[in-house]
């Protein structure tokens, strides 16, 4: 449980070296520059998606994501552009906002299980645009427009992060920002399974009765769990709204609600990379079946279908084969 | 002995029922203490209550002269008073010993941030706890299954289990809820061995709800029993095998069986 197997170590190399090397490599030497923006929202729906997963592991269907992506987005903007603050701090600003609005809605909600929990996440999303539309910060239906590339970084007169603006391409630097975001995401997620809180966590998911019995007080870490989780989807919106500059109500929508969570049914509930697989093949394949035309959308929908009935467990178990699976 | 927990006046009501009607009686450090009673004495209803699983109609539950009735599970917990439950509530994707690990909750020093980040503290409860889960099982005879995922487990050792979870938190007062029902003799007689050793070994108080009557007169310091939601008796064993109010309980309950 503790100890990290060479074969993990492995699989960790190889997923850094596509990521930083092979992936840019290939770009470079095709031509197809579009990939970075593809890649970059995959890691950021990643992020987000990583959040959602959490939320699952203390037995909870949250369909809501989007709505923190959103808040995310328009703290950083605001931020930004109303108040001047360099976007670096607008970041984790956006995360912990996020989080303050998980615990206020969460103190009701959580207690709620199953669908009745799905059900109130579902219409979190839609109650955010609403008052995106609505608040006077927000400036309504027209959002928040040419919002600022994010500017320099520099410690003690040595520079830390280069000024976005003065880039030729902006492309390649928000590639790497997405990816090492994504990366500092899920080696925390990681580290969060496997430490006493994930422990507890599993406690509570597979029975609350037996968890208070031992001391353990759910409701206080459900608090903890969504806050983080709500904490990730704002960090994925924020630097979202950055990378396209603009942000509107309609800038994360229930359906992205519901993909975040697919994401996760997808790669694997059991597994802690199992939202990040889950992201790459549902963006990817999205765009693949974009020549079917007026199908891609029943083409997709039987393939998740069927990918939902015959892995139950998600991409993830394919890998583990019939020999741990049980 | 002076009283360790006390049981005082506690009624409760669902809606026109009466399931307890005011029930007083105190357990005193180190006992054995059993509630007895047919079916819909009331049995389970008062012991939620003790482990404030469900709040009080009126009265109240005092450990050490402080009031736990009403409160959080976690708190009455985190006070030293631990129930267990009937064989079907287990964690059942973790192996015995990561049971008995999770349990240890109450005994963590460090933070959960501490964790997280693997400070000294942390990385010490960490050592402590492996160190005490296996000393637990194997005074509980069950080191040989603790690499077992607790849902594989035969019904026998499930019950074991719950008291190894609940021994895990290193309580002062263990609840057990009926933990001989559905075991044949062998079993309930490791079972009262069991629960002997952990008052004689662990210095830990037992109360227990249960109507496998043999088992009880076995194990019990002093039965309180109760009968459509009232106490009806309390004494030690030889005192309540003896008293006829109780025996026309038990007696009366075949009449009832029947009727139903």
């Amino acid at each position: 449980m503790k100890n990290i197997s060479s074969k993990q170590l492995v699989s960790v190399g190889l997923l850094l070296f596509a990521i930083f090397v092979a992936a840019p490599l290939i770009i470079g030497a095709t031509g197809r520059w579009d990939f970075y923006f593809t890649l970059t929202s995959v890691a950021l729906l990643a992020i987000a998606s990583a959040g959602v997963w959490l939320t699952f592991y203390i037995g909870r269907i949250n369909i809501g994501q989007g709505a923190f992506a959103l808040i995310g987005a328009y703290v950083s903007a605001i931020l930004v552009v109303k108040s001047g603050v360099s976007f670096w701090i607008s970041l984790p600003a956006a995360g912990i906002f996020a989080a303050i609005v998980a615990i206020v809605i969460g103190l009701p909600i959580l207690r709620l299980r199953g669908v009745y929990f799905a059900m109130i996440t579902l219409v979190l999303t839609q109650v955010v645009t609403l008052t995106a539309l609505a608040l006077p910060i927000t400036n309504g239906a027209k959002g928040i427009s040419s919002i600022p590339l994010p500017s320099g970084v520099s410690l003690f007169g040595i520079p830390i992060i280069p000024d976005f603006a003065a880039m030729e391409s902006t492309k390649l630097a928000f590639y790497y920002t997405a990816c090492i975001l994504m990366i500092a995401t899920y080696a925390a997620l990681y580290r969060l399974v496997n430490s006493r809180l994930g422990h507890l966590c599993r406690s509570m998911q597979q029975n609350e009765e037996l968890a208070s019995s031992i001391g353990v007080n759910i409701s206080y870490i459900r608090m903890v769990i969504f806050a983080i989780s709500s904490f990730f989807g704002g960090i994925g919106g924020a630097m979202f709204g950055s990378i396209a500059q603009s942000v509107y109500p309609s800038s994360f929508q229930v359906a992205d609600s519901v993909n975040f969570m697919l994401n996760c049914f997808l790669g694997g509930l059991g597994y802690v990379f199992g939202p990040m697989l889950g992201t790459l093949v549902l963006y990817f394949g999205w765009d693949l079946l974009f020549e079917l035309g007026k199908y891609q959308l029943l083409v997709y929908s039987i393939i998740l279908i069927a990918v939902i009935r015959f892995l139950p467990n998600g991409l993830l178990s394919v890998r583990i084969g019939k020999g741990a699976s049980k | 002995m002076s009283a360790l927990l006390q049981v005082k006046n506690v009624t409760k009501k669902y809606g026109g029922l009466t399931a307890n009607n005011n029930i007083s009686f105190d357990v005193s450090e180190n006992e054995i203490l059993s509630v007895i009673g047919p079916n819909g004495a009331g049995k389970s209803t008062l012991f939620k209550m003790i482990s404030s699983f469900t709040p009080t109609t009126s009265g109240e539950v005092l450990y050490h002269g402080e009031r736990i009735s009403n409160l959080k599970p976690h708190i009455v917990a985190r006070k030293g008073i631990v129930r267990t439950f009937q064989e079907t509530t287990i964690f059942k994707s973790m192996t015995v010993r990561e049971s008995v690990i999770v349990a240890q909750h109450l005994r963590a020093k460090a933070s959960l941030a501490g964790y997280f980040w693997g400070t000294k503290t942390a990385k010490e409860d960490v050592a402590a706890f492996g160190i005490y889960a296996d000393e637990l099982l194997e005074f509980l005879g069950m080191s040989s299954i603790s690499s077992e995922l607790a849902h594989n487990l035969p019904q026998g050792n499930l019950r074991a289990l719950g008291v190894a979870i609940g021994l895990a938190t290193a309580p002062k007062v263990l609840l057990l809820d009926e933990p001989f029902a559905g075991m044949n003799h062998d079993e309930t007689m490791q079972m009262v061995d069991l629960v002997r050793s952990v008052r004689d070994e662990r210095g830990v108080t037992v109360l227990l709800v249960e109507h496998d009557m043999p088992a009880v007169m076995n194990i019990s310091d002093r039965i309180v029993v109760l009968n459509f939601g009232e106490k009806i008796a309390e004494g030690s064993p030889s005192e309540i095998q003896n008293n006829e109010k109780v025996i026309e309980a038990y007696l009366g309950s075949v009449d009832d069986e029947i009727g139903m």
